[in-house]
């Protein structure tokens, strides 16, 4: 078939529907990224993730919603507010035959703190935890303080078997031999930036993939991996670039799989300084800064026109915000929607701050990181600069780009005033977002990490972390959806729209898109 | 003669030192490697705990001398991203690089030499004017254009190519290849010629304006007139005495197609040192950058050396030059 691939085009396609019959199936997929190892312990990253969650599992997996799902637990309780128990599925076999139970669970908790050269280690979700064995089929997980997110965080470390665990070294992982999971692929070859290949475990535990191979290549320019996709190379590609969707659409010979992402793009503002060295009187002079106003930001707020910027920037393909998450989180209050484009009265409010003439105003985002980034940045100058707040537009490679926004100011403070970002909302709910981007910047308590804003409200705080230590599920739902509209009504970050991710497949092939934007091969279908 | 090598080997050392200083401090101005390392979701202990991992809380100049010291040992450090050597990250991916630039070189010398040569022999036909005008777009148009272009015709209307990637690889002396296998081949061919299109008119017009010139020399016209045949004096009289410029810009080209080939293979995700470099530089994962620029810098100085020592033995001129300056 390879020889025909390459001399007869013509018959190539009909080669390929007449030459996979329905025992062996291969799925070819093209990527934008790719993972930087196969040690699911070694880089906490979302190209990485996808690729372990097909290998390992995880005690609790997350659906394509990130809703949690018994995974290699099959429940769990807390005990106490600091003490929580998991039950064990039995009878599952790793990849090698050899049987799961509590001792594996134990190891690998034990190795995640100490892969070596770890860039971006997973001890971010076992620190604070320490972990008992009950007996084989039983674990307790006791936490410092009380801390209502140890299943979000569990389900975040993949398992992998103690022999694995005592020994293995993240090179292991990558040539193949230590990477042994319990999960429905099985690693067979990773050749980087060339390809990864992946087989059926036909002793899956739960649902059996419909794929017996998957090969998977790293295609890193958007318009070669749509070409690959329309020359029949692949099967499926996943960040289909914004400007081919209406083209693809129209193509009777492919599928599109979309689905909102749990990434709000929204602009943080300077609460914090005075003097904002970004924002300047019209005349070029200092000015007291007029963000700190909130009749200030809401005016900002109302002048952008965000279906606007859905349907032009991004091609109809995303969701205006009036929050951090959308709706169908946990934690998302029902009584936020998206300020609707009010060019009017934006400029009333600007007046009654006491700048009617508006102000200069420079916004920084990326070029490189967020779905059209760029192009968002100068929609929103325009709309800043029509109501008389006069916008330039700094947008950066990310490499450059973050550490300015987060650290590039003097003794270590946001360098700019008005920046544009994004935010994914990794455990998949509201706190998430909510003690990252909203919380005092707090480096004792581990809080306002992102808070490029410097916002800072001591009653919103309060409230954060009541929620960060309610075990009580309803209560914390509660608690998270009034922060939620303390924090948007103060207008703590505008939010601006939620992602939506594209998969594009060639016809029969559906994906269920998921909202942590990971490609998931048990997830594809071919319903034939 | 030997102090003249001692002198330019100093030179090269020194060169090659202050480039080390200048990659290093360039690299170290631009960006934070944790930004892109981290998940936004760890905390300010986590970004701290990950600085303090890489060595990145160190001040540059420390962190400077332990890549010197380190780089004596032939350690050019790890991979922030892959924490494998950065050394071995490059060379793992050279052969790609390497076998795409020599297929690149191939095309252009067989299919530039053969238009050059024609074109310059007949001067004034429509062919000849078509291919001149042919390489004003071989040169002007840009790489990554013409690659997507050539994917969408190639692959995706046509079908006749795979669109991109390398294809089966067979080890040649333990080398990857793709070249000995019909399917590497067919995905060689796209980035090859995408590659080579550039070089291809730069050949072309070398062969062309050389053609013309020795076609007036006397030397060609004995050999008319002691009646060879036509093909005899072109294959051999003009072809020898055209190649000498050809090889020149073409050896000293080679780098630039290396350097080249990053647009070629992010095009069509051929896995080379190109696409590492460029993801390298995206993900700011300075120690492959700082490996790669130095790396690259040796080349070049090594080169350099090369040359400059053969001219000295060709051209004692040169050496004298030397010694007196």
């Amino acid at each position: 078939m390879r020889i025909l691939n390459t001399v007869f085009g013509a018959a190539m396609a009909l080669a390929l529907v007449g030459a996979v019959p329905a025992a062996a199936k291969e799925l070819k997929v093209g990527l934008g990224n790719e993972p930087s190892a196969i040690d699911p312990h070694y880089h906490n990253l979302g190209p990485n993730s996808a690729v372990a969650s097909s290998i390992f599992d995880a005690l609790i997996n997350q659906d394509e919603k990130q809703r949690l799902m018994p995974g290699l637990a099959t429940s769990w309780k807390p005990l106490d507010d600091t003490t929580w128990e998991f039950k064990l599925r039995k009878g599952v076999k790793y990849h090698d035959g050899s049987d799961f139970n509590a001792d594996d669970v134990l190891a690998s908790f034990e190795r995640v703190p100490n892969v070596p050269n770890s860039p971006s280690s997973f001890a971010t979700f076992t620190k604070g935890k320490t972990f008992t064995k009950v007996d084989d089929y039983t674990i307790h997980v006791k936490t410092a303080a009380p801390h209502p997110l140890t299943p979000n965080d569990l389900s975040q470390i993949w398992i992998v078997s103690d022999k694995v665990a005592a020994t293995a070294s993240t090179a292991d992982f990558n040539s193949g031999k230590a990477a042994i999971g319990t999960g429905p692929f099985k690693f067979v070859e990773w050749v980087p930036n060339d390809r990864l290949i992946l087989e059926r475990n036909n002793a899956y535990w739960g649902d059996k993939p419909e794929w017996t191979k998957v090969s998977i290549q790293p295609i890193k320019s958007g318009p070669a991996r749509v070409a690959a996709l329309l020359a029949g190379d692949v099967d499926f590609i996943d960040a289909v670039p914004t400007t081919d969707i209406p083209r693809l659409k129209g193509d009777g010979d492919l599928s599109l799989s979309q689905g909102p992402s749990n990434r709000v793009i929204y602009l943080h503002l300077d609460h914090d300084r005075d003097d904002s060295p970004f924002v300047k009187a019209k005349d070029g002079g200092s000015i007291k800064n007029p963000l700190k106003d909130l009749r200030v930001r809401k005016a900002i707020s109302k002048a952008i026109n965000r279906d606007a910027i859905v349907e032009r920037v991004m091609e109809g393909v995303a969701v205006p915000a009036g929050q951090l998450l959308p709706e169908g989180f946990f934690g998302v209050s029902p009584n936020l929607n998206p300020e609707p484009y009010d060019p009017k009265g934006a400029q009333a409010l600007l007046a009654e701050a006491g700048v009617p003439d508006g102000f200069k105003l420079t916004i920084h985002g990326p070029n490189d990181r967020y779905i059209n980034d760029a192009k968002i940045a100068e929609a929103i100058a325009q709309m800043l600069t029509r109501i008389g707040i006069e916008t330039s537009v700094e947008t950066l490679p990310k490499a450059v780009y973050f550490k300015r926004a987060s650290r590039g100011g003097p003794d270590g403070s946001p360098e700019f005033s008005f920046v544009l970002v994004g935010w994914g909302a990794g455990t998949g709910e509201a706190s998430s977002p909510l003690k990252a981007l909203t919380h005092t910047y707090d480096k004792s308590k581990g809080l306002g990490t992102t808070n490029r804003g410097r916002y800072s409200n001591a009653a919103l705080d309060t409230i954060i972390e009541q929620a960060l230590a309610t075990v009580d599920d309803d209560k914390r739902k509660g608690l998270l959806q009034k922060a939620t509209e303390m924090a948007i009504g103060d207008l703590a970050v505008i939010p601006l729209h939620y992602q939506v991710n594209t998969w594009a497949a060639r016809k029969g092939i559906k994906y269920t898109a998921r909202t942590d934007e990971r490609t998931a091969y048990a997830g594809v279908h071919s319903g034939m | 003669m030997s102090v003249f090598v001692i002198r330019r080997l100093m030179q090269s050392i020194a060169v090659v030192a202050v480039m080390s200083f200048i990659v290093f401090f360039g690299i170290h101005i631009v960006g934070d490697p944790v930004d892109m390392l981290i998940n936004p979701e760890a905390d300010q202990a986590d970004i701290e705990a990950a600085m303090h991992a890489l060595g990145l809380d160190r001040p540059a100049h420390e962190q400077y001398w332990y890549f010197l010291v380190n780089a004596f040992k032939g350690d050019l450090g790890r991979s922030f991203i892959f924490g494998e050597p950065a050394l071995q990250l490059i060379v793992q991916r050279m052969p790609a690089t390497l076998e795409l630039a020599f297929a690149a070189l191939f095309l252009s010398v067989l299919i530039g030499i053969p238009l050059g040569v024609y074109s310059g022999l007949h001067p004034d036909t429509l062919a000849s004017k078509t291919i001149m005008s042919g390489s004003i777009l071989g040169f002007s148009l840009p790489t990554f254009w013409v690659g997507l272009m050539m994917i969408m015709v190639f692959a995706v209307i046509l079908g006749w190519l795979p669109s991109t990637g390398r294809g089966e690889t067979v080890p040649l002396f333990g080398i990857p290849v793709s070249f000995l296998t019909l399917d590497g081949l067919s995905h060689l061919l796209m980035p090859a010629v995408n590659l080579a299109l550039f070089k291809m008119s730069l050949v072309t017009r070398l062969a062309r304006a050389g053609t013309r010139e020795v076609v007036h020399q006397d030397y060609i016209k004995f050999a008319r007139a002691k009646g060879l045949s036509p093909r005899r004096v072109v294959l051999v009289h003009v072809l020898k005495n055209i190649m000498i410029p050809v090889v020149t810009v073409i050896g000293l080209e080679f780098g630039g197609l290396i350097a080249f080939s990053v647009v070629t293979e992010s095009v069509f995700a051929w896995p080379g040192m190109g696409k590492l470099i460029i993801e390298s530089i995206q993900n700011l994962d300075r120690p492959v950058i700082v490996a790669y620029l130095m790396i690259t810098v040796l080349m070049f100085v090594t080169i350099n050396l090369v040359v400059d020592v053969l001219y000295s033995v060709l051209d004692p001129r040169v050496r004298l030059q030397d010694i007196r300056a």
